[in-house]
C-alpha cells in the first residue's frame, strides 16, 4: 500500500474516532472551559498556518509566487463582498489561472 | 465539515429545551418540516464545495479513488483539504496526517454536545458519529426538542453526505482531465478554502484574530527549519496561548 493510502486511511480513522469520542466519553472529561476554548481555537491557528504556508512555500523553501498571492487576494475580496464558498474558490483559482495564462505571473 | 456554514452567525449556541411552550399541532407541522428542509438545503449548499475538494486533491497528486475515500471515510472538510495540501507540498506524510487529524478535534466537541441532545445509544452511536459536522451540529442545536434535533441531524447528514461525496467524485474526475493543475489555479484552491473556512472565526473576536496571526507567524518562521507539515502542527501553540491568555469567551459558543 502506498504512503498516500496509509495517510488517507489514518486521517479517516482519526477523524472518525474524534467524532465518536465525544458521543462516548463522559462530558466532564472535556468539560473544562479552557480545554473547550483550546479545541475551539486549534482550527483557527492551524487553518491560518495552512493559508500562510501554502501561499508562500514550496517544500521547506519560502517562495514568492505572484499568481498564488493574487489568487488569495481575489479570495479576500470575494469574502469581503460576502460571496458564497464556491465563488470564493473560483475567484481565487480563476485569478491565478488567468495571470499564468497571460504570462504575467 | 466546514466552518463556512452559516453556523457561526445563525446557529444558537444552546438548544432551547422548551417544547411545552408550543402547542402540539404547530410542533408537529412546523416542527417537523423545518429541520428537514433546513438540513437538506444546508447539506446541498455546503456539499457542492466537494467539487473544490475533489479538484484540489487530484491537483495535489491524490488519485480520484483516494479523494473519494477521504470524503466517504474522513468526511471532515478542513482535514481533507489539509491532507491534500500536505501531499501537494511534498512534506512528511506523518506530519500531514497529524495536522489533518488535529483539525478534526472540533468535531469531538460537537459530538459531546450532541450526545445529550440526540440521545443515541448502542450501535446507533457508530453511525451517528460519522455524521457529526459543523453543519449537522448547527441544525441539531437550533431545534427546540430532542425529536426535532434528531430529525434535523439526520436530514443534514444524509443531504450533506450524498452531496459532498458526489461533488468530490465529479471534481476529482473533472480535474484529472484538465491537465496541468497549476495552469488552472488548482494550487490556490486549498489556501482559498482555508481562508473561507476561517473567515467567520476571524470576525468572532480579537482572540481569534490574534491566534490566527500567531499561528501563521509560527508556521512561517518554522518552514525553513522543519520538514514540511510540521510547522502547521507547531501553530497549535498559538491556540494554547489563546486558550490560556483569556477567560473563556463570552460569545455564547462555549456552552
Amino acid at each position: 500500500m502506498s504512503g498516500i493510502w496509509i495517510a488517507v486511511l489514518a486521517t479517516a480513522a482519526g477523524c472518525y474516532l474524534l467524532k465518536l469520542a465525544g458521543l462516548t466519553v463522559p462530558e466532564r472529561l472535556l468539560g473544562n472551559p479552557r480545554v473547550k476554548r483550546f479545541a475551539e481555537l486549534v482550527p483557527v491557528a492551524l487553518l491560518a498556518a495552512l493559508v500562510a504556508v501554502q501561499a508562500t512555500s514550496k517544500g521547506s523553501a519560502l517562495v514568492l509566487d505572484p499568481a498564488r498571492l493574487a489568487g488569495l487576494a481575489a479570495a479576500v475580496l470575494a469574502l469581503l463582498l460576502r460571496a458564497p464558498f464556491l465563488v470564493v474558490i473560483v475567484a481565487a483559482a480563476g485569478t491565478a489561472a488567468a495571470l499564468r495564462l497571460l504570462g504575467i505571473a | 465539515m466546514t466552518d463556512y456554514a452559516q453556523c457561526d452567525e445563525d446557529c444558537p449556541a444552546q438548544p432551547a429545551h422548551h417544547p411545552a411552550d408550543q402547542p402540539a399541532a404547530s410542533r408537529l407541522s412546523a416542527g417537523a418540516a423545518r429541520p428537514v428542509r433546513d438540513g437538506i438545503l444546508l447539506g446541498l449548499a455546503v456539499g457542492v464545495s466537494g467539487l473544490a475538494f475533489g479538484a484540489a486533491a487530484v491537483g495535489a497528486g491524490l488519485s480520484a479513488w483516494q479523494a473519494c475515500a477521504l470524503s466517504l471515510l474522513a468526511y471532515t472538510g478542513a482535514s481533507q483539504f489539509a491532507l491534500a495540501g500536505a501531499i501537494a507540498g511534498g512534506g512528511s506524510l506523518l506530519a500531514g496526517t497529524a495536522g489533518a487529524i488535529m483539525l478534526g478535534s472540533r468535531n469531538a466537541l460537537y459530538s459531546l454536545r450532541l450526545a445529550d441532545l440526540l440521545q443515541v445509544h448502542g450501535l446507533r452511536r457508530f453511525a451517528t458519529a460519522q455524521g457529526v459536522t459543523d453543519e449537522s451540529a448547527a441544525i441539531a442545536l437550533a431545534q427546540p426538542d430532542h425529536a426535532a434535533a434528531r430529525t434535523g441531524f439526520r436530514a443534514t447528514f444524509a443531504s450533506l453526505y450524498l452531496t459532498w461525496n458526489a461533488a468530490t467524485l465529479i471534481g476529482a474526475v473533472g480535474a484529472g482531465r484538465l491537465g496541468s493543475p497549476q495552469s488552472f489555479g488548482l494550487d490556490v484552491i486549498g489556501p482559498a478554502a482555508f481562508l473561507a473556512l476561517i473567515w467567520p472565526r476571524l470576525q468572532a473576536g480579537r482572540t481569534e484574530r490574534a491566534v490566527a496571526a500567531g499561528g501563521a507567524a509560527i508556521a512561517l518562521a518554522a518552514t525553513p527549519l522543519l520538514p514540511a507539515g510540521a510547522p502547521v502542527i507547531l501553530a497549535a501553540f498559538a491556540a494554547l496561548a489563546g486558550a490560556l491568555a483569556r477567560r473563556p469567551s463570552s460569545d455564547g459558543r462555549s456552552a
